[in-house]
């Protein structure tokens, strides 16, 4: 009942300056509008950055770096226990980049029920004869349909079918800049000299962009067992083990696990794409900041006019305050008339900056460097919509704070008797 | 002996800026149920400052402030809101109607504050003190649409609304031609006479005054004459 009139007396002040309150109003739309368009598009922007990146990248890498071997024989025997020993130019050991027993550690991490998918890979540099001329490259052998399910193969083969690959003995995906280089289309053979000097034939069924040019001139994909072929070792010869997770913020605490466990070593995501993180945690620092300093300033727009309507309303306040509202009412009505104003911009700058961030999503945006984009990424989050809203009113609650404050201690005899 | 509606107990107030003046010098005097009372004083000698102690709206004086027997000197803001809101009746020499709402709605509003009625009864009733005052042809208009005798009378129905204690006037004429000063006073006596309504009024005419039951007169901030 007591609220009923407030909102009542509420209304009629606002209406009866519909033009300011309208003014001020669409100051909170503009800035909720351009709050939620730049965040979208940010973390649209983000998203893609990131995915680019972390789609293509295991979680956990397990591979064999060929390192000095830490312990030295001196160090095992036990008769110089309390003595330093230093032993000099200190070479690695000459053993296969392989995984020891990878068949054995693939079945147990398919098991591990943190584990998303496990794909393995094999590497391997060659160089691709054209003519006289050899270039270098990199052959990775690949499970291609859990290459296809983890890491979005797919998006990357720009023409061919990477089901090719599987399905066509001794076939290769090409990358795209060395097909160029070598003029060869899709059906066409090409040689490739391994490391040992071995030729291979292989047959070209699709082209691989990755939108990095130097990984395009170098990288091709075959399947694992053609490359395995190819290096004449048997099928557990793996030289990576890809493991994408369920939950990607425990990679770092597992690949530590499993480097113990298996005997290998291990690089998570985190480590390996440290600067990925900063740069997104920076431009959505950045984002934010500047729809909060434009729901500020709608803020002080509120402020100023609040403020007007108060000394225009002087004589109402000061009859409202006499005939038996106490100034805890009068406070009210000033804030509810902020809040109305916040909510109703807001909800408006909620529309709206769902339309514009829609429209922004339909504009083209083709680049070569990111071959499955076609309009302007833009990242729908509710999120977004959800921080806008609270902040909508929490700037108006504290733009029509002081000015409410101001009017409830107005006092009825000074406007009274000052006429 | 008839009820005191208001007393005033050694009511002094000073002013200190920019040197000390002291307006009211130790107001003792009371209004019984049922009085039409006027203060009378030429401008300056404090009477209109007194009025607004009374009315509970000025809260820096010495002295107590007594109404229907209840002691209002130290309270709340909010109680002593609600205490105008139920007990106390005011007319201005400005009207003070908000502009935003009918005359309908500026009569309901210290009903509806109230909160004692429905919406419904509270409009009802401002119906009825509407028609006492002759205007309830004018309820749906807006303040601007009617004349200044009948903005005072509307204020008048505002301060009936709450069936106050005590209705207090500060030079509620003073804004007003003759005729419309005369109807205003009229609409003051009836009330008085035909539903028992105290009254006081703070005047400098001698001639409304004089018509008046009683009227005390002040000089320099102390009453000279309590018209008893």
């Amino acid at each position: 009942m007591k609220f009923k009139l407030i909102f009542e007396i509420s209304k009629s002040m606002l209406f009866a300056r519909l033009k300011q309150t309208m003014v001020a109003a669409i100051g909170v739309t503009f800035s909720i509008t351009m709050f939620i368009t730049l965040l979208s598009f940010m973390g649209g922007l983000n998203k893609l950055l990131d995915n680019l990146i972390l789609n293509r990248t295991p979680h956990i890498r397990l591979y064999n770096e060929i390192l000095p071997s830490p312990i030295q024989p001196i160090d095992k025997s036990g008769k110089f226990t309390d003595s330093y020993n230093s032993v000099r130019s200190i070479k690695p050991k000459d053993e296969p980049s392989e995984i020891r027993n990878s068949l054995a550690i693939i079945k147990a991490l398919k098991q591990d029920k943190r584990v998303l998918g496990v794909a393995p890979k094999t590497m391997l540099p060659i160089f691709y004869n054209t003519g006289s001329i050899n270039l270098t490259g990199v052959i990775n052998g690949i499970d291609v349909l859990e290459e296809r399910r983890l890491f979005t193969f797919d998006d990357y083969v720009v023409k061919g079918n990477s089901v090719d690959l599987k399905n066509v003995p001794n076939s290769i995906v090409l990358g795209i800049a060395a097909a160029k280089k070598m003029l060869v289309e899709i059906g066409d053979q090409i040689q490739v000299t391994t490391s040992n000097g071995e030729r291979f034939p292989l047959k070209v069924v699709g082209f691989f962009q990755s939108g990095i040019e130097d990984i395009d001139k170098t990288q091709s994909y075959c399947s694992l067992a053609t490359t395995q072929k190819m290096m004449g070792k048997s099928d557990s010869y793996i030289t990576d083990i890809q493991i994408k997770l369920k939950d990607r913020s425990i990679a770092r605490k597992l690949s530590i696990q499993y480097a113990k466990l298996f005997g290998s070593q291990a690089i998570d995501i985190e480590t390996a794409n440290s600067q990925f993180d900063t740069g997104s945690s920076i431009r959505t620092l950045i984002s934010y900041a500047v729809g909060i300093t434009l729901l500020i300033v709608a803020g002080f727009g509120i402020y100023n006019i609040l403020n007007m309507m108060i000394y225009e309303k002087m004589d109402s306040i000061a009859i409202l305050k006499a005939t038996g509202f106490s100034g805890k009412d009068v406070n009210r009505i000033f804030i509810v008339i902020a809040l109305t104003i916040g909510v109703f911009g807001g909800i408006l700058g909620l529309i709206f900056g769902f339309g514009l961030s829609g429209l922004i999503s339909t504009i083209p945006f083709a680049t070569e460097s990111l071959p499955t984009v076609e309009t302007y990424p833009v990242d729908f989050n509710p999120k977004f919509y959800l921080i806008g809203a609270i902040f909508s009113i929490i700037t108006t609650y504290f733009a029509g704070f002081f000015p409410s404050r101001k009017a409830s201690r107005i006092d009825p005899v000074d406007i009274i008797r000052g006429k | 002996m008839s009820n005191k509606v208001i007393e005033a107990i050694n009511i002094s107030k000073s002013f200190h800026d920019p040197i000390t003046v002291n307006v009211l010098k130790e107001i003792n005097f009371s209004v019984n149920q049922g009085d039409f009372v006027s203060i009378m004083g030429k401008s300056g000698c404090g009477k209109s400052t007194l009025l607004y102690i009374l009315s509970t709206m000025d809260t820096q004086y010495k002295g107590e402030l007594l109404l229907d027997n209840i002691k209002m000197t130290g309270k709340k803001d909010v109680d002593l809101a609600r205490v105008r809101n139920q007990k106390i009746g005011f007319v201005f020499q400005f009207h003070y109607l908000l502009s935003e709402f009918s005359v309908l709605r500026n009569v309901m509003l210290p009903g509806l504050k109230l909160g004692e009625k429905t919406t419904q009864e509270v409009e009802h009733y401002a119906y009825e003190k509407l028609k006492i005052l002759g205007i309830q042809d004018e309820a749906l208009k807006s303040p601007n649409q009617i004349s200044g005798g009948q903005k005072q009378r509307v204020a008048i129905a505002r301060a009936l609304i709450n069936d106050p204690l005590i209705i207090m006037g500060d030079e509620p004429t003073g804004n007003l031609d003759k005729k419309n000063g005369e109807i205003v006073f009229s609409i003051f006596k009836e009330l008085a006479e035909e539903f028992n309504q105290s009254l006081l009024i703070v005047t400098h005419d001698p001639d409304f005054a004089s018509r008046t039951h009683r009227t005390i007169v002040m000089e320099d901030g102390r009453i000279i004459d309590h018209g008893i």
